[in-house]
């Protein structure tokens, strides 16, 4: 059977982590490249790398991140941020990435996710969500709403609705990632990962407020995810990715333990 | 020299990357005098049967193949790679190379583990259980798994060309050797240090399965 993915995401600015990664001996990591390598060796099942630059130069420069990276580690790592046309996707995924991820840009061109799927295969294709908790009514009937821009911006979509048709449009995955939750540390939503996941056939990476071992535990199972998205938890060092496998696999839950 | 297959079915890079990463020399290439040249072939590949089989047809390159695995020299198929040298694939209903004897079938629709639906493709990390001592699979830890992207499983005439089998919610193979020719379903380029580990098994490989 498959094992559940634990998934490092990294944030980068014009080719920099946005936030120093501890390390060994508390020593602090800018390079990407580096970063990777470290959570690769700690047994990462994926990584997930966020671009978060605004200009045209930067993105040139997260070009050359993602070729050294490809040379760095050999699992399956993603790139989400700032892609908008099909030839975006092609670069990234020339440069080595094994995926790419799409989101605000997939709202306002829901057929961005059909040409990618058609252009590189299903499994290229990774529709993020930033969703929120907004109460039902007939316009949100599940009561979660997409929101855009990093969550800045409301849509009057769906989240139910949304991931089903992106799921139809062709993504081969979904990566969930709860606003309320997101950086509290305080455990994912359980409820809208839950939600979510058991009304799609496409995998489902819940994202936002891990914490602890415990919360990758509760989402794994009772919320139904595939794989969970961590960030904070492994980057100021509170755990390594290995302490989590470690406490995953002693609850049942199935993880790869050798690497 | 390594030669990689260009047949146009996908990206090929990430094989190459692994090869650079294990210091072994390689060519990605579909020219058919370097392709005599080379000591060991990769056959790797993402995307459909019927469009890779078209492509081969179209370029000779499965005359090219065919004759390069009668000569006895080793061979690697990688996922795509792997299904194309059965006989048939129920993907576009493809006649395919016919080297190894079998077919490559699409998981069931409503494929269940207890009472969990199992989602298709079938991506992520398993466990290959292998069966049979062989010089490619040589060095791995019995609980390695290994990262697949797949909607589409081998079926080889003869169990006994399986070396690896992995389950998911039926049990298929994930690995097998026939005589100078070993092929996996998984991506060993993506699969960590198990993965690197039969690429570099490979390449040292005379193409004789004896231990």
């Amino acid at each position: 059977m498959l094992s559940k993915r634990i998934i490092p995401c990294l944030d980068v600015r014009d080719g920099k982590l946005t936030k120093g990664i501890k390390f060994k001996n508390n020593v602090d990591i800018g390079d990407p490249v580096e970063a990777a390598r470290e959570y690769y060796e700690q047994g990462a099942d994926e990584i997930v790398f966020y671009d978060i630059t605004a200009s045209s130069d930067g993105r040139n420069i997260m070009i050359d991140v993602v070729r050294r990276v490809a040379e760095t580690i050999f699992i399956p790592f993603s790139v989400g941020g700032g892609i908008r046309t099909v030839d975006d996707m092609r670069r990234v995924i020339l440069a080595g990435a094994e995926k790419i991820s799409i989101n605000s840009e997939a709202v306002k061109k829901p057929l961005l996710i059909n040409e990618g799927a058609r252009a590189f295969g299903k499994q290229c294709i990774v529709l993020g969500m930033d969703v929120k908790k907004v109460g039902r009514n007939s316009r949100i009937p599940s009561g979660y709403e997409v929101a855009i821009h990093g969550g800045r911006k409301y849509t009057g979509i769906d989240a139910l609705w949304w991931a089903k048709e992106a799921e139809n449009l062709g993504a081969g995955e979904i990566c969930l990632n709860s606003i309320d939750a997101d950086g509290t540390q305080e455990g994912y939503e359980i409820e809208l990962t839950q939600l979510i996941s058991s009304n799609v056939r496409i995998p489902v990476i819940a994202s936002g407020g891990a914490g602890k071992p415990e919360h990758l535990l509760d989402v794994l199972t009772r919320g139904k995810a595939d794989a969970a998205l961590i960030a904070s938890m492994v980057h100021y060092r509170t755990y390594t990715i290995s302490e989590i496998k470690t406490y995953l696999n002693g609850h049942g839950v199935k993880i790869r333990m050798h690497w | 020299m390594i030669a990689i297959v260009n047949y146009r079915a996908g990206n090929l890079t990430s094989v190459a990357r692994a090869l650079h990463y294990l210091n072994q020399p390689y060519q990605i290439t579909a020219d058919l005098p370097i392709l005599q040249e080379a000591t060991h072939l990769i056959f790797p590949g993402v995307g459909a049967a019927g469009e890779a089989m078209a492509y081969l047809r179209q370029t000779h390159l499965d005359l090219c193949i065919r004759k390069w695995v009668r000569m006895g020299k080793p061979m690697l198929g990688i996922c795509l790679g792997t299904q194309v040298i059965f006989e048939h694939s129920e993907e576009d209903n493809t006649v395919c190379l016919g080297i190894v004897p079998g077919c490559v079938k699409r998981f069931p629709e409503n494929l269940q583990y207890g009472n969990q639906y199992l989602k298709v493709p079938h991506m992520g990390w398993n466990h290959v259980a292998f069966q049979k001592k062989h010089p490619v699979f040589r060095g791995l830890s019995e609980g390695s798994e290994f990262y697949f992207v797949h909607s589409y499983y081998p079926v080889p005439a003869d169990d006994r060309w399986v070396i690896g089998w992995t389950d998911y919610g039926i049990r298929f193979c994930a690995a097998l050797a026939h005589k100078n020719l070993v092929a996996v379903q998984f991506h060993p380029e993506k699969s960590g240090r198990p993965g690197l580990q039969i690429l570099a098994n490979f390449c040292r490989w005379g193409g004789k399965d004896a231990q």
